[in-house]
């Protein structure tokens, strides 16, 4: 009788509502996520019937997180929206915040089922072992293309195809421009877990960065997960206070460290997707991904009648700048004509080969040597993919 | 009489949770309608990918299996008037243990060398299942008893610890596959050692529905005849109503407090180990997404009611199972499932207060005799008029 009530609702029942709406925000990995209005690309309903006798194809994508992240997913989403426009016989569906457990595995089930797709995009790391190789077993004329660069002949099914780009390349031109637009010579890398993928962006960024400015240092600061919004925006911030003034980073979704660093008036480099539009004073450049072109070529090959099954598409599918896997971001206003310069010679040298990132005699930040003097070793070489150190000149450590 | 007394109840539960379930897909169609897609062209679409065929059904089933076991932890310590939400932190520990426990009994070893992999200890695939289930369930046990025993004995507030231990829990796994127990081949996904196949769970014959399911249910009907029907639950459910006087009719409250704590947080830690031996293989990230944030949603849309959570969980899971055609059928956004989710629980939680205001499910007041007592004090919602 004492207690207040709202629409019959007593204080306690509000509380528990209360308590379990909440829980509502964190199942978001549950089934989805919070984006607004992700409209931008299924404009293939309407482009599905095929022109001069083309046959008709559904193409799945499957995305971890949601498809206008600023970052992993939005690359991809990209990717399949311009492959669609260049394809007008394909049919894209789509589907965004699908995590890494058996709702990809039934995803991909019903996009074959249902809509009848026969090649698949499934994008995230984690689809790979057991999901994508578990379905592939189960619909053999089914191809299935994996981000990833996992796949081993001979042990994985043949309808299985693997692609990744050497992005470092671009990480590495990123690296010349912050060097030459950093007035204090310390750069911050803000990344997600110490694996090699990773580790290997933040050595080829500050190699780069060294390569024109020999003073320059990168402290690294791992916040442990692919998405971590709050610990991102702290790294920034503790960056630009200890007078680092270009930020760059590898997690999912970059937006918040891009935002971070524009409002603390300091400079940034982009990573996946372009992020220009985040920080419009001071995006230097960034190492994006292009889906585009490589998700275009590969639909022209299937359409031509190539497979993985036949063997007429390769299985493993890598590429850096020169194959079309990866580019700059446009160089923002802050970007010196010295450093357009110098950028420019450094992709022309990739394009031609003839620039080697990794070549003696070079140190970890521990000291030891850790390619001998006189060796180079190529973007393909399989060593660097097992990457374990921080190359001299970055500050911090991998030992979790 | 007393026939009529025990259906009305259960029809004042089912009418008002069926009623409340109606108006969240009312409100879910205007929703759709105001993104311009046609509600009812939705509801089929819904209907057919959740429920509609066995193919489609499974989809739901799989995804309701891990809620109905990691529901348990909320549920049963909110009979002791606990609010436990440690159900991810359990689940995560018991995958881990589970896998621990595993990677022990096949090779000898949780880093095993190239010549234990390729020579295993040979022991009984079941014996090493029954392991890996009991080390899960002692894991996630032992996590939320400590919640349960700072509880008792410290008096601090359980939602915030085992919140807290989630944290906890999470970081425990990344650091453990990110060094001490990593499979060095787990180059950029971090991961223990993969279980053999041999001991992994597999499927219910005939369906591709893993074995948790089944656990699950019957975790739930366990616990039901536990606290409805047992002396133990009994006690539970009087320390749950009114600790002090729990306390003078001479109740072991702390031993109470610490047993159903280890009971929920064994249920979450069994979720874990199957997540582990039939969906993924070895501990890793992915063990971690939700599903323990999504068995507290259950626990209170079901009123804690172990019989009514697996319904419910059907329910959540056919929403989820429903998401993928929401986005790809009818373009609309993927948070959309999220808000079906979302209006649906509002509507159920709303629909508590409701209960006791129609007076068509009111007992008939007997005459010439004081009211019955209520048959399960603490169960049913205060009602102050």
């Amino acid at each position: 009788m004492s207690q207040k009530k709202l629409l019959g609702i007593t204080r306690r029942q509000l509380v528990r509502g209360l308590l379990a709406t909440s829980a509502f925000g964190l199942t978001a990995k549950l089934g989805s996520a919070c984006s607004p209005g992700n409209n931008a690309t299924t404009a293939a309903g309407s482009a599905d019937t095929a022109g001069g006798g083309e046959e008709a194809m559904t193409v799945g994508f499957i995305y971890v997180g949601p498809k206008d992240d600023f970052g992993y997913n939005q690359a991809h989403a990209e990717g399949a929206a311009a492959m669609v426009a260049a394809h007008s016989w394909i049919t894209l569906v789509e589907e965004a915040s699908v995590p890494e457990t058996t709702a990809v595995a039934e995803s991909m089930r019903s996009m074959i089922d249902i809509d009848g797709a026969k090649v698949l995009f499934p994008t995230s790391f984690g689809y790979f072992d057991p999901h994508i190789l578990e379905l592939a077993q189960e619909y053999p004329d089914v191809q299935f293309f994996h981000c990833g660069g996992l796949y081993q002949d001979g042990v994985h099914p043949e309808n299985v195809g693997s692609y990744f780009g050497y992005i470092d390349e671009t990480q590495y031109i990123a690296g010349i421009v912050a060097g030459l637009s950093s007035q204090t010579g310390k750069m911050g890398f803000i990344a997600a877990k110490p694996i090699p993928q990773v580790i290997r962006n933040i050595n080829s960024f500050t190699l780069g960065a060294r390569s024109v400015r020999p003073d320059a240092t990168t402290q690294v600061i791992f916040t442990g997960n692919w998405a971590e919004p709050i610990k991102e925006a702290e790294a920034a911030n503790s960056m630009a206070d200890q007078g680092i003034d270009v930020i760059t980073c590898h997690v999912d979704s970059p937006k918040v460290v891009m935002e971070t660093a524009e409002r603390r008036g300091i400079f940034c480099s982009g990573y996946h997707a372009d992020q220009m539009s985040l920080a419009p004073n001071g995006y230097l450049t960034g190492a994006e991904w292009d889906w585009e072109s490589v998700y275009t070529q590969l639909l022209a090959d299937i359409q031509s009648g190539k497979s993985l099954m036949n063997g007429d598409i390769p299985h493993l599918l890598r590429g850096g700048l020169k194959e079309g896997f990866c580019k700059m971001s446009d160089y923002g206003p802050a970007v010196s004509e010295e450093a357009k310069a110098a950028a420019e010679e450094a992709k022309a040298g990739f394009m031609d080969g003839s620039l080697v990132i990794y070549k003696g005699e070079l140190k970890s930040n521990t000291g030891a040597t850790v390619v001998q003097a006189g060796q180079e070793l190529k973007q393909q070489d399989p060593v660097l993919e097992q990457m374990d150190y921080l190359v001299e000149g970055v500050i911090g450590s991998i030992a979790s | 009489m007393v026939n009529l007394q025990n259906w009305r109840r259960p029809l004042e539960s089912l009418v008002l949770s069926g009623g409340a379930i109606l108006v969240g897909l009312l409100l879910f169609g205007i929703f759709c309608a105001l993104v311009g897609a046609n509600p009812f062209a939705v509801y089929a679409s819904i209907w057919k990918a959740a429920f509609g065929q066995w193919s489609t059904f499974q989809n739901t089933l799989i995804r309701a299996a891990p809620l109905m076991l990691s529901f348990l932890c909320t549920a049963l310590p909110a009979r002791l008037g606990l609010v436990i939400i440690g159900n991810e932190g359990a689940l995560v520990i018991g995958g881990l243990g589970a896998v621990l426990m595993g990677l022990m009994l096949s090779y000898g070893n949780l880093v095993p060398s190239p010549e234990q992999l390729a020579e295993p200890l040979g022991m009984s695939p079941l014996v090493i299942q029954i392991a890996m289930a009991l080390a899960g369930m002692a894991a996630g046990g032992l996590w939320i008893m400590a919640v349960g025993a700072l509880r008792h004995y410290r008096a601090v507030n359980e939602t915030i610890s085992s919140l807290l231990l989630n944290y906890i829990a999470i970081a425990l796994l990344n650091h453990l596959v990110g060094g001490p127990i990593r499979d060095p081949a787990s180059l950029n996904k971090p991961s223990s050692f993969s279980l053999a196949e041999a001991v992994m769970l597999g499927n219910i014959p005939g369906t591709r529905v893993h074995w948790g399911l089944l656990y699950g249910i019957i975790a739930c009907i366990i616990s039901y005849i536990l606290i409805q029907r047992t002396t133990f639950g009994f006690s539970a459910r009087v320390a749950g109503g009114n600790i002090r006087a729990a306390r003078i009719a001479g109740l072991p409250v702390g031993k109470l407090t610490l047993i159903i704590c280890f009971l929920a947080g064994s249920c979450a830690g069994l979720a874990g180990m199957v997540e582990v031996a039939a969906v993924q293989g070895s501990a890793n990230e992915s063990l971690n997404v939700g599903y323990g944030y999504g068995g507290i949603l259950v626990a209170f849309a079901a009123r804690h009611n172990p019989l009514a959570a697996i319904l419910i969980s059907l329910l959540v899971g056919g929403i989820l199972a429903s998401g993928g055609i929401l986005q790809r059928t009818h373009n609309l956004p993927d948070a959309t499932v999220l808000i079906f989710q979302g209006l649906i629980f509002l509507c159920v939680l709303y629909s508590d207060s409701l209960y006791g205001r129609f007076g068509i499910f009111k007992e008939k007041p007997m005459t010439a005799q004081p009211p019955a007592p209520p048959t399960t004090p603490g169960q049913e919602p205060v009602v102050i008029s």
